[in-house]
C-alpha cells in the first residue's frame, strides 16, 4: 500500500482561492488540540489569540506594526518563489539591511545632521539587503550552488555579525555595557500621538501595489511568472535564467533590507541583538498563506501578526509559552502547503507488491 | 513458452465485452468489444485521442473500466493492477522506455523481474530468448550506449522473460529506423508463431498491412471497424481511422529556391548533459523558398540542433550561424527573432507554450521582442489578445471559451496555435522541430499546408522530424542527422526511403565512432 499523488486536470479557481482558508481552519483545530493537551481550554485560548487583539485599540496598532515587516519581506520573497527560487534567508537580509542602514544614523549621531539622514539610511538599508541576497544568487549562477542552503546559512552570518558589532565597535559607551548602540537621533515620525504606528507602515501597502503592478503588467514580471511555470518556455522566450535569478534575489533582499531598516528607524530606534523576532522566517508562511499574490499576502501578514500579538496575550492571560506561537505558525505553514498539494493533486492509495 | 493450440478453436484468449471508461464527463472508451486469439497479431488502429491508450491501460490493469467485462479464455476476470495482468500472462512494451541509463542491460532486466525470482543464470536466459527471437543484446553493456532499437529490445526481453501469452506493443516503431523496424517485425512474427497473441497499437497503416492478421479501428472512443488489413487498401484503412477520405497535401509547383537565408558553417556544440549528443562541424545552407527536412532517429542531436539554431544555446563562433547575412552565433533567441527568424520547439507543453497561462499571455511569450505586444517594458495584453484572436481565426484553433489557459486546448489545437503564432509573423526563416508530433490528421494537414505556403512566399523553412512520411510529404531537400552530424542534402524528389533509412541508421554510410 502506498500513496500516490495524481495531478488534477483542472483544480478550479474557487478551490485555489479557498485553500488557505481551509488551511487556517485546520491549523486552528490542530492548535486547539495542542492547547488541550497542555491542560488549558482551547476555547479560551482561541478567544485570547484571535478575538481579544481585535477588540483593543493598542493591539490593532500593534498588529499593523508587526504586519509591516512581514508584508514587505513576503512580497520580496514572492518574486523568488514565483520564479521557483528558494530564498530562505530573508531573516539574514533583514538584519544586514538594518545594519547597513544604521551606519548613517550612527556616524551622524550627535552632529545635528538634517532630515536627509532617514531617507538616505533607508536607501542604504535596501542596498545592504540586496547585496547580501546577491551572495547566494551569485553562487547559484556561477557554481550551481543550491540557494536554499547558502541563503539559510547566511542568516547565521548576519546574526553573528550584528551580535559582534553591538557588543564591540558599535556599542554605546554610555550604555552600561548592554549590547546595543546609541539611540538614534534620526528616526521615523509617529503617525498618532502616544501610539506606536510609525511612518514606515505607509510604505507596506505601496510596496504591495508596486509588486502587483510589476507582476501583472511588466515584461519583467511576466518573465518571473514564466520562469516559475515553465523554465524551458522561459528560455524559449529569451528570458535569461541567470539574470532572472539575480534580479529576483535582488528584489527579495532589497525588500527584506527595507523591512529591516524600517524596523530599526521606526520601532526600536537603535541596533541590538534580536531586532527581529524571526520576521524573515514568518514571512515565508505569509507568502504562501497569501498564495504569492500581493493582495493575498496583505491578509496573510495581518493573520500572522495577529498570532504574534495573540501569543503575547496568551503568555500573560493563560501562561502559555511563547514557543506555542512558533509551533502554531509552523503548523499553519504545513497546513497551507498541504492544502496547496491537495488542491493540485488527488491522493490515491495504491496497493502494490513492491515499489 | 506454452503452446496454446487448444485455444485457437475455442474461446478467444482475451475478450472485451462492452468496455466503457469515463473520466468525468469525458467518455474515453464507449462500449468496446474486442477479441484476440492466441497466435494472432491484432492491430489496434486510431488517431491520437481515439481511446487506444485508455483501452490498453485497461487490458494491462492500470485502469479499471467503468462498465463492461474482460474475459480471459472465456472466464470473467478483474484486473486491479498490472501485477494481476502479468499473473494471467499479459505483458506490455510501452512507447516510452522505462530504463535506467546508467545501469547495464542485465541490471535493467533484473529490476523488472518479480521480487522472488532468482537472478542466477539471468545472462543465459537473456541470451536464450535473444537467440530464439532475434533480439541480440549484450547483457553487460550500459544502457546509455545503446540505440533506441536496442533499448526497445530490452523492454521486449523484459516482457518475454515472464512468458506472456498476450503481449501489448504501444507504437513500437515510432523510434526505429525502417531497417530496425524490419528486424522487429521478424521478431514479432516469430513470437506469434510460438502461440503468443500480440496487440499492436499504431497509426502507421503500412505496418499494419505488412504485419497484422486482424485490425480493429477506434475513433472517438468507439470501434468503427474491424477488418483483415491485408485485404484492405491503405486509403480505406485511413478513411476508417479519420472518418473521412483524407485530403492530400497540395504540392507547390516546382520552383527554384532563392538565395541562402540561413547558413551554418562548422557549427559545434558540446552536449548539455552527460548523455546528450554533441553537434560536430555542421554546415548547411537553407535557401529562400525551400523546405529542408532533417530526418533522423530520436536522440541523434535533434534537440541540440534546435537549441543551436534558435539561440536557446549560443556558440562561441558568431559566424557559425548566419541569418540573412547577419552573424548570430553568439546572439540569444530574441536577437535572432529580430533578424526575422522564428522557432517552434518540439514540446508544446512547457516549452513552446506555458500550459497554465492564457493564449494571449502565450502570444507575449514569443512575440515580446519583435514589437506590438510590449511597450517600454509594459505588456499590452489587449494587443496580445488581438494577436491571439488572429491566430485562432487563421489556423482554425478550437478553443471553447474566450482566451482560455493553453492547457485547456487539445494537442492538435495547441500545436496549430503555437505554429500559427510564428507563421503569422511572416518570418524569413522558420525552424520547426516535430511540427505535427502527436497531432490528429486534420491539424497535421493544416500545419503542413501552412509550412508549404510560408516557403512559397519566400521564407526558408527547416523542419526537423522523426516522421519520414512527413519529411517526404513536404520537403524539397532532405538531410539526415545522425550522432550529431549532418549528411549531405539530397533532393526529396530523387531520394528513396531505403537510402534515407540507411543514413538514419548509420550516418554517412561509414561505421560511426561512438
Amino acid at each position: 500500500m502506498r500513496l500516490e499523488l495524481v495531478p488534477r486536470a483542472d483544480p478550479g479557481a474557487r478551490a485555489r482561492a479557498l485553500a488557505p482558508l481551509f488551511a487556517l481552519l485546520a491549523a486552528v483545530l490542530i492548535g486547539g488540540v495542542i492547547v488541550a493537551l497542555m491542560g488549558r481550554s482551547p476555547l479560551a485560548a482561541f478567544h485570547v489569540y484571535f478575538v481579544q487583539p481585535l477588540t483593543q485599540g493598542w493591539a490593532l496598532q500593534e498588529i499593523a506594526v508587526k504586519a509591516t515587516p512581514l508584508l514587505i519581506i513576503a512580497i520580496g520573497l514572492s518574486f523568488c518563489y514565483r520564479a521557483n527560487l528558494w530564498n530562505i534567508g530573508a531573516e539574514g537580509q533583514f538584519i544586514i539591511g538594518a545594519l547597513v542602514g544604521s551606519i548613517l544614523p550612527l556616524v551622524t549621531h550627535g552632529t545635528g545632521a538634517g532630515a536627509w539622514v532617514v531617507p538616505a539610511a533607508i536607501v542604504m538599508g535596501i542596498v545592504g539587503g540586496m547585496l547580501f541576497a546577491l551572495i547566494p544568487a551569485g553562487l547559484r549562477v556561477a557554481f550551481g550552488v543550491s540557494e536554499i542552503l547558502t541563503s539559510l546559512m547566511l542568516v547565521y552570518v548576519a546574526e553573528l555579525t550584528l551580535d559582534y558589532l553591538v557588543r564591540g565597535p558599535w556599542r554605546d559607551p554610555k550604555g552600561f555595557n548592554f549590547p546595543q548602540t546609541v539611540s538614534f537621533d534620526a528616526t521615523l515620525p509617529y503617525l498618532v500621538d502616544g501610539g506606536r504606528l510609525h511612518a514606515g507602515i505607509l510604505l507596506a501597502p505601496l510596496v504591495a501595489v508596486a509588486a502587483w503592478f510589476v507582476l501583472k503588467h511588466t515584461l519583467f514580471g511576466f518573465g518571473v511568472r514564466v520562469a516559475g511555470e515553465a523554465p524551458k518556455a522561459a528560455r524559449f522566450a529569451g528570458f535569461r535564467p541567470n539574470r532572472l535569478v539575480l534580479s529576483a534575489f535582488a528584489i527579495s533582499g532589497g525588500l527584506a533590507g527595507l523591512a529591516g531598516i524600517l524596523e530599526v528607524l521606526g520601532q526600536i530606534g537603535q541596533l541590538k541583538p534580536g531586532i527581529s523576532p524571526g520576521y524573515g522566517f514568518t514571512a515565508i508562511t505569509v507568502a504562501f498563506l497569501g498564495r504569492l499574490s500581493p493582495v493575498g499576502m496583505i491578509f496573510g501578514a495581518l493573520v500572522m501578526a495577529l498570532t504574534v500579538i495573540g501569543g503575547e496575550n496568551a503568555q500573560i492571560a493563560l501562561k502559555l509559552p511563547l514557543d506555542l506561537t512558533r509551533v502554531f505558525q509552523g503548523v499553519l505553514l504545513m497546513c497551507v502547503l498541504a492544502a496547496d498539494a491537495l488542491v493540485t493533486y488527488e491522493v490515491r492509495f495504491v496497493s502494490e507488491a513492491r515499489a | 513458452m506454452k503452446r496454446l493450440d487448444g485455444d485457437r478453436t475455442g474461446a478467444p484468449l482475451i475478450g472485451l465485452r462492452g468496455i466503457v471508461k469515463r473520466f468525468g464527463s469525458m467518455v474515453a472508451n464507449n462500449r468496446i468489444d474486442l477479441d484476440i486469439r492466441a497466435g494472432e497479431i491484432h492491430a489496434l488502429l486510431g488517431e491520437n485521442g481515439a481511446g487506444k491508450s485508455t483501452l490498453v491501460k485497461i487490458i494491462d490493469g492500470l485502469l479499471q473500466p467503468t462498465e463492461g467485462m474482460i474475459l480471459w479464455q472465456g472466464r470473467e476476470v478483474v484486473l486491479n493492477s498490472p501485477e494481476d495482468a502479468a499473473a494471467l500472462g499479459i505483458g506490455m512494451v510501452s512507447q516510452h522506455f522505462s530504463l535506467f541509463d546508467n545501469l547495464t542491460v542485465a541490471e535493467n532486466i533484473a529490476v523488472a523481474l518479480p521480487p522472488n525470482e532468482s537472478l542466477a543464470g539471468l545472462d543465459a536466459r537473456i541470451a536464450a530468448i535473444g537467440a530464439r527471437y532475434g533480439l541480440a543484446l549484450e547483457p553487460s553493456r550500459p544502457v546509455w550506449s545503446l540505440t533506441a532499437g536496442e533499448r526497445q529490445r530490452i523492454e521486449i526481453v523484459r516482457a518475454l522473460l515472464r512468458e506472456p501469452r498476450l503481449l501489448i506493443l504501444d507504437e513500437p516503431t515510432s523510434v526505429l529506423t525502417p531497417q530496425e523496424a524490419e528486424r522487429l517485425f521478424v521478431t514479432l512474427k516469430a513470437l506469434a508463431a510460438s502461440g503468443c497473441a500480440l496487440l499492436y497499437i499504431t497509426h502507421r497503416l503500412e505496418e499494419v498491412r505488412q504485419l497484422c492478421d486482424k485490425a480493429t479501428v477506434l475513433r472517438l472512443g468507439r470501434v468503427v471497424g474491424s477488418c483483415s488489413p491485408r485485404e484492405e487498401s491503405v486509403q480505406r484503412l485511413a478513411a476508417l481511422m479519420v472518418g473521412s477520405e483524407i485530403e492530400d497535401i497540395r504540392p507547390v509547383a516546382a520552383h527554384t529556391p532563392g538565395p541562402v537565408r540561413m547558413q551554418l558553417t562548422g557549427l559545434n556544440l558540446p552536449p548539455a548533459d552527460p548523455h546528450g549528443v554533441a553537434l560536430r562541424d555542421l554546415s548547411l545552407g537553407l535557401r529562400a523558398g525551400e523546405i529542408l527536412g532533417i530526418a533522423g532517429v530520436a536522440g541523434n542531436g535533434q534537440s541540440e540542433l534546435f537549441a543551436a539554431l534558435s539561440g536557446e544555446r549560443v556558440v562561441a563562433d558568431a559566424g557559425a550561424v548566419v541569418i540573412d547575412g547577419v552573424p548570430v552565433g553568439r546572439h540569444g533567441i530574441d536577437r535572432r527573432r529580430r533578424c526575422n527568424a522564428a522557432f517552434v520547439p518540439e514540446e508544446r507543453n512547457g516549452h513552446g507554450a506555458v500550459p497554465r497561462m492564457t493564449l494571449s499571455e502565450n502570444v507575449v511569450l514569443s512575440r515580446h521582442a519583435t514589437g506590438g505586444v510590449v511597450q517600454r517594458g509594459l505588456v499590452d495584453l489587449e494587443a496580445a489578445k488581438a494577436v491571439a484572436d488572429e491566430i485562432v481565426t487563421a489556423f482554425d484553433v478550437r478553443r471553447g471559451r474566450n482566451d482560455p489557459l493553453a492547457c485547456i486546448l487539445s494537442g492538435g489545437n495547441l500545436q496549430k496555435f503555437v505554429v500559427g503564432r510564428e507563421i503569422l509573423r511572416e518570418p524569413g526563416v522558420l525552424v520547426v522541430n516535430q511540427p505535427t508530433w502527436g497531432v490528429d490528421a486534420g491539424a497535421s494537414l493544416t500545419i503542413r499546408q501552412a509550412l508549404i505556403g510560408l516557403a512559397a512566399r519566400g521564407a526558408a523553412v527547416l523542419v526537423i522530424s522523426q516522421d519520414l512520411d512527413e519529411i517526404f510529404a513536404i520537403s524539397d531537400r532532405i538531410v539526415v542527422i545522425h550522432g550529431g552530424e549532418l549528411s549531405e542534402p539530397v533532393s526529396a524528389r530523387t531520394a528513396t526511403r531505403e537510402a534515407i533509412g540507411l543514413l538514419m541508421a548509420s550516418g554517412k554510410g561509414q561505421p560511426h565512432a561512438a
